[in-house]
């Protein structure tokens, strides 16, 4: 606090050199934010105190720094967009902004920002409204640190956490969001980075791409989301350090890929998955050191995909490691551990001797019937299965991994 | 009764074959749990065991120990006790060595290391399918006098339970695979024994390929409380009704 108290007063010390600070709150001149915001000038700062504000829509169109001491609450009425940003070089830190309006055709959000640059929103709570954080045609903005609560129940009823249009080098940092139609959705949004989020309990996507080229997510936690990240229509996506954990269900992906192409997959967890990874269209991906564990599909490949490169993964105590629907195989799997592998290494370089076929043939039943999963584990189809493992005829004998490794790598 | 009982367990005791079968269950179970870097590897090859040894060893020795015991069953009828007291000391006296060989064979390794629930459901599973083999046995021993054609049988019927039912299942699956069929195929499953075993253990084996839309609804019919007493409703039933079949055979079979 005493460091938070002296960041102020240094922010004060310096902007009073050459503009001037406003105070909202009871003490003060005044006790309202439009008016303050009215009387500001670019490059001045206004400080609200903590208290309720219900001011309809406020509107910040001059750059300005809007900050929150004490966590004041902008009440949105469930009519109004809370905080709407018309300038450049904005920051808005410290809010509590909640109940705004719910409209389909304009799309209120708590926070939203219109046609801007360099803005940036720091460790607000916005709870409850129809759109989190609404990003439009902005460039070089920052959002870290915001916690999302909102309470959906249905996908056409509740907006995204994180909702970002056309707009280009952002930056989505250690937010936390939930209950959301997406957590975070990008759409034509070009050169960004997602970092350190935790996206729980959405009803759709914890983070969902759609025609947004060139851009990096780390480190963040997608759990128990309807799926977990959805990049659809993509390329040049990095996907690198997440965790995906528990997104359960018949659509249920910990990672949809679909018309995707040039991507990286590095060192992600993948944990209680009904699928771990599907791809559908999925070009030049390769999927390096990942963990997949105790998922219902390791990784569901259509053969609509070429030049995949699966390595260096660990596949642990998945129900199917690999599922395929054709039997036209343009990827390639080489170098992973499995722990269904039963060979041997005689020249101990840690290196299975024999190739081992990662696609069981009841995988491959499964997903021309699925109702057949109620045969699983029986005698018969672990009969067939050994049988076409040694023999494959109706599976691709192309689908290998010739070089599996011994032991789990250290992941 | 209970020294007939306590007779039809001394003999088996003292036959030998019991005692080496849970001591190959207990050699088996310990070196899967052992041998395998996860509990989850050992535990796959116990419901191996208790979807194929445990019938097929349950059933061949019940039926083979009824022929046998034959002249001692005449010999008792010859005494003044009902035919009923007989055949239910009998099938009580192997119903209780067949589990306790499961519980002390597979039983005990698996409770060290496994998971608790885990392996309460697994050994009450295991135990009920030796009942159930137990009380086919009955039943087919008591269907025929010849000694070979009642084995035969025997064989026959773990043989269709253990392997062909499956096949058959698959072979309907694919025919009607245009029809949802879903629940249908709950239904069929309740009309084999080991199937049903195999399938109360799956839901907790592999959770999160059932969460999948065909798994789900399974999930829903067998993941729940209600649906899980209904499918060891329909196991004991199992038990039940061969074993009843058989008995209402002897009670009016000329010895």
């Amino acid at each position: 606090m005493r460091i938070f108290l002296s960041y102020i007063l240094l922010i004060c010390f310096v902007q009073s050199t050459y503009s001037k600070t406003i105070w909202v709150g009871k003490n003060h001149k005044f006790s309202s934010i439009t008016p303050a915001i009215k009387a500001a000038e670019n490059g001045d700062t206004v400080i609200v105190e903590s208290g309720f504000y219900k001011e309809g829509n406020i509107v910040i169109d001059k750059s300005i720094t809007f900050l929150g001491v004490g966590m004041p609450i902008i009440d949105g009425d469930r009519k109004f967009e809370v905080i709407t940003i018309r300038a450049s070089y904005v920051t808005v830190k410290g809010f509590q902004v909640q109940h705004s309006g719910y409209a389909t055709l304009d799309d209120p959000g708590g926070i939203k920002v219109y046609n801007s640059k360099h803005v940036q929103i720091l460790d607000n709570y916005l709870y409850d409204n129809f759109f989190g954080i609404y990003i439009q045609q902005g460039k070089h903005c920052l959002i870290k640190n915001n916690r999302i609560i909102a309470f959906g129940k249905a996908e056409q009823e509740i907006g995204n956490g994180i909702h970002c249009w056309k707009s280009d080098s952002l930056l989505v940092i250690g937010n936390h969001i939930t209950g959301n139609r997406d957590g975070i959705y990008f759409e034509f949004v070009t050169n960004s980075v997602i970092w350190r989020n935790v996206s729980v309990n959405n009803i759709r996507y914890g983070l969902h791409f759609m025609f947004s080229h060139n851009d990096a997510y780390f480190t963040n936690i997608f759990k128990n989301n309807g799926a977990g990240v959805a990049v659809m229509y993509t390329k040049n996506v990095t996907m690198m350090n997440n965790t995906f954990i528990e997104n359960w269900g018949d659509a249920a992906y910990g990672l949809l890929l679909k018309e995707i192409s040039d991507s990286y997959i590095y060192n992600n967890r993948f944990v209680n998955n009904t699928s771990a990874i599907f791809l559908d269209g999925a070009s030049r991906i390769r999927v390096e050191k990942n963990l997949f564990k105790s998922n219902g599909w390791g990784m569901k490949i259509q053969a609509n995909g070429m030049d995949n490169v699966v390595t260096q993964n660990n596949f642990i105590r998945n129900t199917f490691d690999i599922s395929t629907n054709g039997t036209l195989v343009l990827s390639t799997f080489d170098g992973n551990y499995w722990d269904r592998y039963e060979g041997y290494d005689l020249d101990k370089d840690r290196i299975g001797d024999v190739p081992y076929r990662p696609l069981s043939l009841f995988s491959v039943i499964v997903e021309i019937n699925p109702p057949a999963m109620l045969l699983y584990r029986s005698f018969m189809v672990t009969l067939l299965d050994k049988s076409e493992r040694i023999l494959p005829s109706l599976t691709p004998d192309n689908f290998i991994d010739n070089t599996p490794l011994m032991r789990p790598l250290p992941l | 009764m209970i020294r007939i009982i306590k007779f039809v367990i001394l003999d088996i005791i003292k036959n030998r074959i019991v005692l080496a079968y849970t001591l190959l269950l207990a050699i088996f179970a310990w070196s899967a749990f052992s041998l395998e870097d996860t509990s989850a590897k050992g535990v796959l090859s116990l419901l191996n065991i208790i979807l194929l040894t445990v019938p097929l060893v349950s059933v061949l020795f019940t039926t083979i120990y009824i022929y046998n015991s034959a002249e001692f069953v005449e010999l008792l009828t010859s005494q003044p006790i009902k035919r009923t007291k007989i055949w239910i000391s009998l099938f009580a006296g192997l119903a209780c060595s067949m589990s306790m060989a499961f519980l002390l064979g597979a039983g005990i390794p698996l409770f060290v290391y496994a998971e608790t629930t885990l392996s309460i459901i697994m050994v009450s599973i295991g135990i009920l399918v030796s009942l159930v083999f137990v009380s086919l046995a009955f039943f087919s021993a008591s269907i025929t006098r010849d000694k070979a054609k009642g084995i035969g049988v025997s064989i026959m019927l773990w043989l269709y339970f253990a392997l062909l039912f499956d096949a058959l299942v698959l072979f309907l699956l694919f025919q009607l695979s245009d029809y949802p069929i879903e629940k249908m195929m709950v239904g069929i499953t309740a009309s084999s024994p080991i199937d049903l075993a195999r399938i109360l253990i799956l839901l907790h084996l592999d959770v999160s390929a059932m969460m999948g839309y065909t798994g789900a609804i399974f999930k829903k019919f067998f993941g729940t409380t209600t649906g899980m007493s209904i499918a060891f409703l329909l196991l004991t039933l199992w038990i039940a009704i061969p074993y009843l079949i058989s008995l209402r055979i002897f009670r009016k079979k000329d010895l």
